[in-house]
């Protein structure tokens, strides 16, 4: 036997008529307006109801589901008269018995020789096993979307256990602190605390556990409260960071590094004693626009070596000064693709705040950080230190 | 009352709201604001009538179409007075006078708010297909129940029409290229899935009828014949409870006569504007 045209015609038995009417998808021709013109055997088996019931008395939007309904006046009429076509929208069909099919559909605008349009032709998938499959999907995803949630509160719980839930009023001085994660998944690394060590002085520190997530915020704690049992021990910081260095080399988890110093009010302004351990250096504003990065060359990282070595520094600041205390998630931040950020822009950029204050100073690293959006790869921890400006008013303390 | 809004300036305003000022500038000024599920592309084929006559001022929910969607937060959004703030806000960066606010669908109730909240701002009002309230309550028939809400969220979920994941970042994160946005001009009236939801819960549970008395400035209602989404129950409730307000029923089918009969819609508005 060969397979010609004509054996092809005689096997099939097919007319154009047949083949609309027995489809393997529905058919439904429509007026503008939606009532029904024509309709194929296959839809309305589907659908349950006689060509009768529906040719010229109905409209097909009608035997969608009120919510369905709703969707396509509001989005699938619109668009389909602007693109004179719209496909593959999900919906769902209501039989004549009342049971709901889901349906895919798609549409186009049959247009008269004037470019007039004339009927709207639609076809109609039967969408059961789809949308069992996409209602899978879409469980999972806000199975997936609920565990995320529950993940960020747990990263948001533990953060703020190692974060002071408020700061000390020191005064003549005013401290003001931010933390800006990087990701709202995980834990950050970053670590800040000012607390009162007797008398007229106070105690403060900021830094950087290397990583992140829940192991580097175990080494966080670790670090958070050595540094202030130690200080309460012996505040003098070189003794209070050599303390932190033989706990991390016992841990011999994580390196770190860390600021640690002291801030003592006295006449008009404040002294501060820093001490350093391989940490970004401190940025200080001075009142007359001057600012400057206090290096402190020679610190090493705490935790890596049996004695590491620290090294300190003493500084005064009076009226208008203003000392910011960093990490490098601000000054390792992606400003335009491949290139960072510095610790020499920061001073360029806050240098103009003077006569600053503390609270204006964390405000701008915070615009900065806005700023920068997702150049930001790190967390970041901000703590300044501020001698109201002179003829400020102070607040009574 | 009105949600707290930093306030931002002008030009921010008009960027904001992708605001497009057309037409006669010497005529009066018509803003129409567009209803849920589009843009303002859904005026097209009104604009070119009235746009002969009337300085016309198009623009897009915030949110919706080609606004700056990083503007949008749920909690400005999630109710009309938000969108009512963003109107008035449109009004003052233009410094439009005796406007004539159209509003369509959901922005019926948008415009209701914005006009009794400056009233001195608006010569008049026309409510397109308008409905105060969708959802029964007692001897109130808005059409829609609670559960039918519910459907056309879970319609909205499983279509996101035009709009993917994929793409949306690079539409959100270059307002300065318009460029990119152009590339899928193809699908009009695209919205991140999420948006659409808070502005259809935001749509569709609303009830603003207490709103419809307060009303001073001469209004127009127009609806459609058969309309589902807003039937002529509810077009007729609108004109009885706003004092002196005309109706306006047209012989057109669908929700958007703006579309679907365009020539009758635009007669029906600017007969309207020459009765000031």
């Amino acid at each position: 036997m060969t397979w010609d045209s004509g054996t092809f015609a005689a096997l099939l038995e097919d007319s154009a008529e047949d083949l609309y009417d027995n489809a393997p998808c529905g058919y439904v021709s429509t007026l503008l307006d939606g009532t029904i013109a024509k309709i194929n055997a296959t839809l309305l088996a589907w659908l349950g109801y006689d060509r009768d019931e529906l040719v010229g008395r109905r409209r097909f939007p009608e035997l969608l589901t009120v919510g369905g309904r709703m969707y396509y006046e509001t989005h699938f009429a619109p668009l389909l008269q602007m693109q004179g076509e719209i496909g593959g929208v999900a919906l769902e069909v209501r039989t004549a018995d009342g049971t709901r099919l889901p349906v895919l559909l798609t549409s186009t605008v049959k247009n008269g020789p004037g470019g007039e349009a004339q009927l709207i032709r639609t076809t109609v998938f039967d969408a059961r096993d789809r949308r069992a499959y996409e209602e899978e999907l879409l469980r999972a995803r806000q199975q997936a979307e609920r565990e995320r949630d529950k993940a960020q509160q747990l990263a948001r719980t533990l953060q703020q256990t190692l974060l002071p839930p408020a700061l000390p009023v020191i005064p003549g001085v005013q401290v003001e602190a931010r933390y800006h994660p990087a990701s709202l998944d995980q834990v950050g690394g970053d670590f800040y605390d000012v607390f009162p060590l007797g008398g007229d002085t106070w105690g403060f520190f900021l830094g950087d556990v290397s990583g992140k997530g829940v192991d580097a915020a175990v080494v966080t704690s670790l670090t958070r409260y050595t540094l202030r049992a130690a200080a309460i021990n012996n505040p003098d910081p070189v003794s209070v960071l050599k303390n932190l260095n033989t706990v991390l080399n016992h841990a011999k988890s994580r390196l770190c590094t860390v600021i640690y110093g002291c801030i003592r009010p006295a006449g008009d302004g404040a002294t501060v004693t820093l001490a350093t351990g391989g940490h970004t250096p401190p940025l200080l504003l001075r009142a007359d626009g001057t600012a400057e990065l206090v290096e402190l060359p020679g610190g090493q990282l705490v935790g890596v070596l049996p004695d590491a070595r620290v090294v300190t520094t003493e500084l005064r600041l009076t009226p208008g000064d203003v000392l910011l205390c960093y990490t490098d998630g601000l000054t390792e931040a992606r400003v335009d693709g491949a290139v960072r950020y510095s610790e020499e822009e920061l001073r360029d950029d806050l240098a103009g705040l003077a006569p600053a204050t503390a609270v204006s100073v964390i405000a701008a690293a915070g615009r900065l950080l806005a700023g920068f959006g997702d150049g930001v790869e790190d967390d970041t921890a901000l703590l300044a230190f501020g001698v109201e400006p002179l003829g400020a008013i102070s607040p009574v303390s | 009352m009105a949600a707290v809004t930093p306030s931002i300036g002008g030009v921010d305003v008009l960027r904001r709201n992708n605001v497009v000022v057309t037409g006669n500038e010497t005529g009066p000024a018509v803003l129409l604001a567009h209803g849920f599920g589009c843009d303002q592309n859904l005026w097209r084929r009104i604009v070119p009538d009235l746009a002969e006559r009337c300085r016309v001022v198009l623009f897009d929910h915030t949110g919706c179409g080609r606004s700056d969607v990083s503007a949008w937060s749920a909690e400005r959004y999630s109710g009309l007075d938000g969108y009512a703030d963003d109107v008035l806000e449109i009004c003052s960066a233009l410094d439009l006078r005796d406007v004539v606010l159209v509003g369509h669908s959901v922005s019926a109730m948008i415009a209701v708010l914005a006009a009794n909240r400056e009233p001195e701002r608006f010569a008049q009002l026309v409510l397109l297909t308008p409905s105060p309230c969708y959802v029964d309550d007692d001897d109130y028939r808005g059409g829609f129940s609670r559960e039918d809400v519910d459907e056309l969220l879970a319609a909205l979920e499983s279509n996101y029409l035009g709009w993917s994941a994929a793409m949306a970042p690079v539409i959100v994160d270059n307002p300065d290229r318009p460029e990119l946005a152009e590339e899928l001009k193809n699908s009009f009236c695209r919205t991140d899935p999420a948006i659409a939801r808070v502005f259809a819960r935001a749509t569709f549970l609303s009830d603003n009828r207490t709103d419809l008395a307060r009303v001073t400035v001469p209004t127009l209602v127009i609806q459609c014949a058969v309309d589902a989404i807003a039937p002529p129950e509810v077009g007729q409730y609108t004109h009885e409870q706003i004092a002196g307000s005309e109706l306006v029923t047209l012989n057109a089918t669908g929700h958007c006569p703006q579309l679907s009969a365009p020539e009758i819609t635009a007669k029906a508005i600017l007969e309207f504007v020459d009765t000031r």
